[in-house]
């Protein structure tokens, strides 16, 4: 089976109504978009394949990753990343223990700084390993958590409206490297947003959802 | 063993440590009650328990001292906190009364109440302040002010003790009662402050603290440690009669202690049936006050009196710990003065030793027993996020059992129970008695913390590979240090203050601070009192210090966690 994120007739429900269908592949590098209003399912449909669907909701059908079936895995064996619009850095970890918090474990303390350091080089951010998060700069966290999510060597990457809280001229200098990152690393990209700049940017296939029933 | 099959667990072992101790000490009630006792040669069924109770010519005034006590106790303190949060809430005064009933909340009963009888009785530090300038007393006048027959010193003593409870528990369902747009909406309609409040958010904050009153209610109505040193002595209150019988040599009066906690049981159902019909009527009487639409032109007066009720309570409490501590560096102090002639460090010296050693006793029985709580709440709470559990109004209730169920209704039962099956009485039965009480407390606290935490915090770890495990302890746990030490303080101040379970359970061989201070309380040893009772409160108020401190160290790098 080919590499890529692949969803076989998704289907989540809430009070036994189908609130979305997805059935779509996503092939490594590639950006899929779905689109439409708050409300529809969109996230609810990134937390059925993170593995931490809320439990007022039920879904159907199966998550593929690299071939796998994950769709029952637990969620910290599924190597799917993910970035919501907050950066969620761990408010009580260094900006280099959250990096740290990423990597998988083995290695010495001394290679595993190094690959630190080296993170945050790539993202311009030299010598904040030390830093405590909530001193950084809402473009400087983006860019810490989006490495964050890196180091842990996820085989996909969802993005849960992660461009919303940032203002306009980071916005899209945030967004280019997320998807830059993304394509040089081959990695299946899920977004969803309500913005439209967002989905033109990704450059890749668009679904747009509505709140009609039934679908 | 694995964590994955421990954590099922911790749920229903947390039920048990509730429950179990509860249920089997209402058995070990019932039996001796209707004439069970084999442990003293006696097989019932028999009514003679019964019988030898209402034989007693002081119930009457016994059963009327609880009943009455309790009732007024909880009456006055929900009225101060309800009106002085009517009137003040959202004003600096408030913040102000917040900041000082706060802390009081961890002084033990005992020690507030011992204060309150340093200050208030006839040669008390009140009497002596304006003595004899304004009263013309040169000697303590004959009254009978501590020890009243109609318990009043006693319900003042609870007042100043339940104030607090009340008022945080407030403080906590006011925000979630979206109070403060509603008093805007109703102050634009002309309404004033307090009566817009009491109109429009009282209903609301009353459906959210009411569990906590009933609890008030049911433990004004049976404490043993309060109306031991400001209660009456004959007749005492009924709690405190069901204690006196229990510690007689004979056995077979025993049986006559089950009949009085029987009782005791009966009066707390019946107090809060009627005062859950009382609600009701309340509630209707509300309505046509709402509906008549009297935009309250007596607020400020109200609002003034209840402002200086508060006040008085809290001073009560505080000038009480000062005179503690008075009296724990006096040298003789002769009656209208208003300070000792002497200030002396032989009190301490005298009485150290042994406070250290109670000290030793108590902390080991208070640190097991709020790490025993602390692990198991946040087993069921962990247990209910992994699981995705959604926890029932009605499961709550569970916590509330033990604080309901009044204490001198089970724990002789526990103890009869434990003789009957030649258990030994000590340290280790104290500390599982203990946890009785101070688990719900440990749980209360912790669970709105542990709840509001958010949850793509989970999210995020997950997805960078970490365990549910390592999410506990690498992520959910450290952000939540703070809460969960706080926690841990309030395990420890209950764990602290109790006295009856301490006794009871420990056939009076388990001498705690809280023990040794109440026992004092018939010698009347100021000085010795003095000691005592500030050694119980450093006990319960130190661990709320290291709860603020310690976060603040170990997070002094960290500004994300500054107001966590």
């Amino acid at each position: 089976m080919d590499k890529g994120l692949s969803l076989r007739n998704v289907t989540i429900f809430k009070d036994r109504s189908a609130l979305i269908r997805v059935h779509q592949d996503v092939a490594p590098g590639d950006v899929l978009t779905i689109m439409g209003p708050s409300g529809v399912g969109k996230s609810t449909l990134l937390a059925f394949i993170t593995g931490t669907l809320p439990s007022d909701f039920t879904a159907t059908g199966r998550v593929l990753l690299d071939g796998h079936d994950i769709t029952h895995a637990a969620a910290h064996q599924r190597r799917v990343g993910i970035l919501f619009q907050d950066d969620l850095l761990f408010p009580h970890l260094s900006v280099g223990a959250n990096l740290a918090f990423g990597l998988p474990p083995g290695g010495s303390r001394h290679n595993r700084q190094a690959r630190i350091d080296a993170a945050l080089a790539e993202v311009g951010l030299d010598g904040f390993a030390q830093r405590d998060p909530a001193t950084l700069s809402g473009g400087q966290k983006a860019r810490v958590a989006l490495m964050r999510m890196l180091l842990s060597e996820p085989c996909a990457l969802l993005l849960d409206e992660p461009f919303a809280r940032l203002d306009a001229a980071l916005r899209a200098q945030v967004r280019d490297m997320v998807f830059d990152r993304a394509r040089s690393r081959a990695l299946p990209v899920l977004m969803v947003t309500h913005d439209a700049e967002d989905a033109q940017a990704a450059g890749g296939a668009i679904i747009t959802l509505c709140n009609e029933s039934g679908y | 063993m694995s964590r994955r099959r421990l954590l099922p667990l911790l749920p229903a072992l947390t039920m048990l440590a509730l429950l179990g101790p509860v249920l089997a000490g209402l058995w070990g009630t019932v039996l001796p009650a209707f004439g069970h006792l084999p442990a003293a040669g006696l097989t019932g069924p028999s009514l003679d328990p019964f019988r030898d109770l209402l034989g007693w010519a002081g119930l009457p005034r016994a059963v009327m001292l609880s009943v009455g006590t309790g009732v007024l106790a909880t009456v006055m303190s929900l009225a101060i906190v309800m009106l002085v949060t009517a009137g003040w809430s959202g004003t600096r005064v408030f913040g102000v009364l917040e900041r000082l009933l706060s802390p009081l909340l961890a002084v033990p009963h005992a020690a507030a109440a011992f204060g309150l009888a340093f200050l208030i009785a006839p040669s008390g530090w009140l009497a002596r302040l304006t003595s004899p300038e304004l009263t013309g007393w040169d000697r303590p006048p004959d009254l009978l002010i501590v020890h009243d027959s109609w318990g009043l010193a006693m319900t003042a003593g609870l007042i100043v003790k339940e104030v607090p409870f009340l008022l945080l528990i407030t403080l906590a369902a006011l925000g979630q009662a979206d109070a403060q747009r509603s008093v805007r909406v109703a102050r634009a309609l002309g309404y004033g402050r307090l009566t817009g409040w009491l109109k429009t958010v009282f209903p609301r904050v009353y459906a959210q603290i009411r569990p906590p009153v009933y609890v008030v209610l049911a433990y004004a109505m049976s404490v043993v440690d309060v109306a031991v040193i400001l209660g009456p002595n004959t007749p005492p209150s009924l709690s405190v009669q069901i204690v006196k019988l229990m510690a007689h040599p004979d056995l077979s009066h025993r049986l006559e202690a089950a009949a009085g906690a029987v009782l005791q049981l009966l009066l707390v159902i019946g107090a809060l049936l009627v005062w859950r019909l009382g609600e009701g009527a309340v509630a209707a009487l509300g309505r046509r006050w709402i509906a008549a639409g009297a935009r309250g032109k007596a607020d400020p007066v109200i609002a003034g009196l209840a402002l200086v009720a508060g006040a008085v309570s809290a001073l009560a409490v505080f000038l009480g710990l000062v005179v503690l501590g008075v009296w724990s560096v006096a040298g003789f102090w002769g009656f209208p003065d208003a300070l000792p002639d002497k200030i002396t460090m032989a009190n301490w010296l005298r009485f150290g030793p042994g406070t250290l050693q109670a000290l030793g006793e108590t902390a080991f029985i208070a640190v097991v027993a709020a790490l025993v709580a602390l692990v198991l709440t946040i087993g069921c709470l962990e247990a209910e996020y992994r699981h995705k559990l959604r926890v029932s109004q009605r499961a709550l209730w569970v916590l509330y059992i033990p604080l309901l169920v009044p204490q001198t209704a089970f724990l002789p039962g526990l103890q009869t129970l434990m003789l009957n099956l030649g258990a030994e009485v000590g340290r280790g039965p104290v500390i599982l008695a203990h946890v009785v009480f101070v688990l719900p407390y440990v749980f209360l606290s912790l669970a709105d913390p542990f709840r509001a935490w958010d949850a793509r915090m989970g999210v995020i770890a997950a997805a960078l590979r970490a365990s549910p495990d390592g999410i506990l302890w690498r992520v959910r746990l450290p952000m939540l240090l703070r809460p969960v030490l706080t926690a841990f303080a309030v395990g420890l101040a209950v764990s602290v203050g109790q006295y009856l379970a301490t006794l009871l359970i420990g056939g009076g061989r388990v001498a705690t601070l809280t023990t040794e201070a109440v026992a004092l309380a018939s010698g009347g040893d100021r000085r010795a009192i003095g000691v005592y009772g500030l050694m119980q409160t450093g006990a319960a108020l130190v661990p709320f210090a290291l709860a603020l401190l310690i976060p603040a160290l170990v997070w002094r790098n960290r500004k994300g966690l500054r107001h966590g």
